[in-house]
């Protein structure tokens, strides 16, 4: 039994590294930016500038904006433009920065089954493939990614809700390997693309469109809804992030040579 | 895949990837905490509904069963309702803490841990205690006297409560966030990997995981042989 006592006691004392310290910030964000590694460079560097820790919760665009409605956060970057004014224009942001951009691409497979590669429109592909009823696979989970594919759809003028349009409702990751193993087309942000590129035989078939513009916003919580939240934290990491310090940050980093975001924040 | 899975799991140990025993002892941690405070919770209850007759037992004893079967999602999502800032507990700042993973884990062992200690326990012939009551013992050494009789199984029942814990994803997730150096258990970190496609690592990391539950089922079993 002493042993056992003993083990307990270990147990216990271990649990006091479990309380939180107070020098830190909570920052909703989408799956895109911390699969592709960005924020594993940034957010050392800022801790290390300040001393503050910066804990970060990767989840879709969606529910970022719903954590940060909430008051679980302390502040979110997301793209997802027309929910990030909403969000701000309901008082639950105090004002929303420009970060970096990078763009959405339509992959599919090499054959591309529903010939939509001659394509400049990335609204009239879309036309094509629903035509051609080819499989598309959708995030189908209110992320960034998926908002804008809805956006593209209604511009295609169809509300696909066939069998061969598909809602995955999981991450960016996910569905591209789940259209790879599918040979469907989906839509993605090209920086998930170029990470999962080597492991997969979907080629990018559609790119350039504006409307597959991507940009980055990072918006702190109001303390007036949420007098708890770490604002000064908050609007330091912002004014980090948005400064020359952080943008060039963003802007040199690179995944198997290629640029992943471009820094906004600065002309 | 399997082969290279495991000789990743292998080269990942032998490297001392700081990230990775990171995240192992995290898991390790958080899994031992919950079972910890779920079994001075669930050896009291366990006895009572072995040893004291009431009304309703059965009732209790299925519902317990029943509960043995809520998605990990679901006790997450409840977690998370009183624990969000919006949350009737939301004051206490728990969310994505390691401390929510405790609650979230905790709750998520009880069913199976009361419901297989009263399993143990209701093998142990019912005269023992009255045996021990009419010597005169006190209820708390007749409580310790139950325990040790059963004493394999209740380790057994407190393996089960932890092989459900540390293997679950739904409430760490949920509630601890998968923060990097912080709520990341191998649990989540394999979700993560999956997502990148990152199969290998994640299939090295459930191997890895499988070692610690094989190391603790060890300890334990070597702890209780060793007492008799």
């Amino acid at each position: 039994m002493k042993k056992l006592y003993l083990l307990m006691i270990l147990l216990v004392l271990s649990a006091a590294t479990l309380a939180g310290q107070s020098g830190e910030l909570k920052m909703a964000t989408t799956t895109s930016t911390e699969n592709s590694g960005l924020l594993e460079v940034l957010i050392p560097s800022f801790e290390k500038l300040t001393g503050i820790k910066i804990k970060v919760i990767a989840v879709g665009t969606g529910k970022a904006l719903a954590l940060g409605r909430s008051g679980d956060v302390d502040l979110v970057l997301v793209h997802a433009l027309k929910a990030e004014q909403l969000f701000v224009q309901q008082g639950y942001g105090v004002k929303r920065y420009n970060v970096m951009h990078n763009d959405f691409v339509i992959i599919g497979p090499a054959d591309d089954p529903a010939g939509i590669k001659a394509q400049k429109s990335a609204a009239r592909a879309l036309k094509i493939i629903g035509a051609a009823e080819s499989s598309f696979i959708s995030r189908g989970d209110d992320s960034g990614t998926h908002k804008k594919e809805i956006e593209l759809w209604q511009q295609a003028g169809i509300s696909p809700k066939e069998k061969w349009y598909k809602e995955a409702g999981q991450g960016m990751g996910a569905v591209i390997t789940m259209a790879d193993a599918l040979q469907a087309y989906t839509m993605t942000d090209r920086g998930t693309y170029l990470a999962l590129q080597d492991k997969i035989e979907l080629m990018v078939l559609i790119e350039g469109d504006p409307l597959l513009f991507n940009p980055y916003g990072i918006i702190a919580v109001n303390p007036e809804k949420h007098p708890h939240v770490n604002y000064d934290g908050a609007t330091g990491f912002i004014e980090w992030l948005t400064a020359p310090a952080g943008q060039k940050i963003i802007g040199s980093f690179r995944k198997k040579g290629e640029i992943l975001f471009y820094p906004d924040a600065i002309e | 895949m399997l082969l290279q899975s495991f000789s990743r799991a292998v080269q990942l140990l032998l490297s001392g990837n700081r990230e990775v025993f990171f995240i192992a002892f995290t898991s390790l941690q958080l899994s031992s905490i919950s079972i910890l405070i779920s079994s001075l919770i669930s050896l009291p209850l366990g006895v009572l509904l072995a040893f004291k007759d009431f009304s309703g037992r059965r009732v209790i004893i299925i519902i317990l069963n029943t509960m043995m079967s809520l998605p990990t999602v679901v006790i997450g999502l409840l977690v998370y309702s009183l624990i969000s800032r919006s949350g009737p507990l939301g004051g206490m700042g728990l969310l994505f803490s390691r401390g929510a993973i405790i609650i979230g884990q905790t709750l998520l062992s009880l069913p199976i841990i009361i419901s297989l200690v009263y399993g143990a326990i209701s093998r142990i012939d019912r005269r023992l205690p009255e045996t021990l009551t009419t010597l005169g013992a006190h209820p708390g050494d007749i409580f310790i006297m139950t325990l040790k009789e059963g004493k394999t199984a209740i380790l057994s029942a407190l393996l089960a409560g932890f092989g459900r814990v540390i293997g679950e994803v739904g409430v760490s997730m949920m509630l601890g966030g998968n923060i990097r150096w912080y709520t990341r258990t191998l649990t989540t970190a394999i979700a993560l990997e999956t997502s990148k496609g990152e199969f290998e690592l994640a299939l090295a990391l459930g191997l890895i995981l499988l070692v610690i539950s094989f190391a603790v089922n060890l300890i334990l079993h070597w702890l209780v042989k060793d007492e008799r």
